[in-house]
């Protein structure tokens, strides 16, 4: 038996993923309940707290101006967080990887099969923080059949962002750089709580390269029923990041698990 | 008639980590069908060959060569007709023993239709099979080390890698594995397993090769090498350490090949001593005489 192989081979990404499937099986409990839970309280507190001040932002009623802006924060907390332990944790602790490496797989079908497993959760759980603004009485326009897939490029982007982390820090201790330096200011200057166009001018400048920023825009115009030309730079910023984040990922992963 | 290819080839590989040499230029072919043994004190650069061979460490020089694909370029598909245990137990704790079968069967690309004879067949293998169901973080060490092989096992491997597979266990469980990978070797599997147990060599290993520093230092069968290197026949003399010093003397005065033996010197090649010997305890010369001989007495 002589078979050619190639890259990026379905059969391999599948099977790293089988991995995570079968372990969803036993915490998707915990997930799920903290994916409903966790937007329902930014809507309360936000919407009724900051709602009571505000009406709206922008001619949005401000709890769907929130609502649709929590989905990013959904997109990204459910695809930094598991690239960058997940990933860290497997590789140093665990050594599923190299377990895996002694199998026919390489480093780039692992990456992107961890990536993609990552992304399409976050493509799912951002569909929570809507549901539960439903609830609250959002009514939303069909574009937001679009916000899955907003969900996952923007958890393929962050969740290649985690993994290209997990592969330079050398503790885990490290992580909290990133999350204090990195991670919470891209989840403040976003748009998701309040406009960017509030901020200082070189803020601003910074916050319309934050990814999360054209997340939360495409999220609110597919959801609210705004869509038009601006997205297509949205969601082409979007599939920019992600695209080089993967790349990187897969580079950087490939130095620590190949001597 | 001509020989059929070897299992494995290796032409002047070096593996170096900053300024260590962890493979210092070997050359190594492991004949298809036997069970071969890497034989050397921890540290000789054993557990990096066995990276190479899966290409998780890649050679800054030489040649390697794996049931015919070569390294690392063809090593994907070289790695679909392997199977391999690693030293350090890297079993996923949350999944079951069963749940990891089935995840290695996908990735060894076995067809779906087949993957679940396949899994039943290596948790056989493994004696698992009360056990199936059961998270491998409850499992004992000695079943761990059972999945561990039959994860190896799950696709029915050509060529098997185990690197030092009977670490830290007991004696009941070390010869339960020694039975395996015994009875691989009898369908034909052809094994290349590392360690630095000694009785687990020459119980298990047709040809040994003794690494030292990264280097190959001997190779042949356990007999011939014990002949070779220390000869038919152990002399060990025992007394206290002022008398232990005065036998040494004597014997590199005269000679005689020795080595400490824990409260003795061994005096190797007995047979060819005169009358005059000292008084001893005779024994059979045994692989770690040579052992000793080949890799130092030093501990690095």
């Amino acid at each position: 038996m002589r078979r050619q192989l190639h890259r990026l081979e379905p059969a391999a990404i599948l099977g790293v993923m089988s991995r995570d499937v079968s372990l969803f099986g036993k915490y998707w409990k915990a997930t799920t309940f903290s994916s409903i839970v966790e937007p329902t309280i930014y809507l309360v507190a936000f919407g009724f707290g900051f709602g009571a001040l505000i009406s709206e932002v922008g001619g949005i009623d401000y709890l769907q101006y929130v609502g649709t802006g929590v989905v990013a924060s959904a997109a990204l907390f459910s695809s930094v967080f598991p690239g960058m332990f997940n990933t860290f944790v497997r590789r140093e602790f665990q050594r599923t990887y190299d377990a895996m490496l002694a199998a026919p797989v390489d480093v780039e079908e692992l990456v992107t099969a961890e990536v993609l497993w990552i992304s399409t959760r976050a493509g799912v759980y951002c569909m929570s923080p809507l549901l539960v603004a439903i609830l609250f009485g959002l009514d939303p326009s069909p574009g937001i059949v679009l916000v899955p897939l907003v969900g996952f490029t923007t958890g393929f982007g962050f969740a290649s962002f985690g993994v290209l982390i997990s592969a330079i820090a050398k503790s885990i201790d490290n992580f909290n750089y990133v999350t204090s330096a990195v991670i919470t200011p891209l989840f403040l200057v976003s748009g998701t709580f309040f406009p960017v166009s509030e901020l200082p001018r070189g803020v601003e400048i910074v916050a319309q390269v934050n990814p999360l920023y054209h997340t939360v825009q495409l999220v609110r115009d597919a959801v609210l029923g705004g869509l038009g030309t601006p997205d297509l730079g949205h969601a082409a910023a979007l599939a920019g990041f992600a695209v080089v984040m993967w790349r990187l990922a897969v580079w950087r992963q490939g130095k620590r698990l190949i001597d | 008639m001509t020989t059929p290819p070897p299992a494995i080839s290796l032409r002047g590989a070096r593996k170096r980590f900053g300024a260590i040499t962890a493979v210092d230029g070997i050359d190594l072919d492991v004949p298809a069908g036997i069970c071969f043994g890497l034989l050397g004190p921890n540290g000789a650069g054993k557990s990096t060959t066995m990276r190479l061979l899966t290409a998780q460490a890649l050679a800054d020089e030489g040649e390697i060569t794996v049931l015919g694909f070569r390294l690392p370029e063809e090593s994907k598909e070289a790695r679909i007709e392997m199977g391999v245990t690693p030293q350090l137990d890297n079993l996923d704790v949350e999944l079951t023993a069963r749940q990891t079968l089935q995840v290695f069967a996908r990735l060894y690309r076995i067809p779906r239709l087949e993957r679940r004879d396949a899994v039943e067949r290596a948790l056989r293998i493994a004696n698992l099979v009360e056990r199936a169901d059961t998270r491998v973080s409850e499992l004992s060490g000695g079943m761990r080390r059972r999945l561990l092989i039959g994860r190896a096992l799950v696709h029915q491997p050509r060529l098997l890698l185990l690197d030092e597979p009977t670490v830290g266990l007991d004696p009941q469980v070390r010869q339960e594995l020694w039975s395996l990978i015994d009875s691989q070797r009898a369908e034909g599997v052809t094994v290349l397993m590392s360690t630095h147990y000694i009785e687990e060599a020459e119980r298990l290993a047709d040809v040994v090769a003794v690494m030292a520093a990264g280097q190959i230092v001997a190779r042949g069968a356990p007999a011939e090498l014990v002949a070779d290197y220390a000869g038919q026949r152990v002399l060990e003399v025992y007394g206290p350490p002022a008398r232990l010093a005065e036998v040494a003397e004597e014997a590199s005065r005269r000679g005689w090949p020795t080595r400490r033996s824990g409260p003795a010197v061994a005096i190797l090649r007995a047979e060819e001593l005169d009358g005059d010997a000292p008084e001893g305890v005779p024994r059979a010369a045994t692989l770690e005489d040579a052992f000793v001989v080949l890799t130092g007495e030093e501990i690095a």
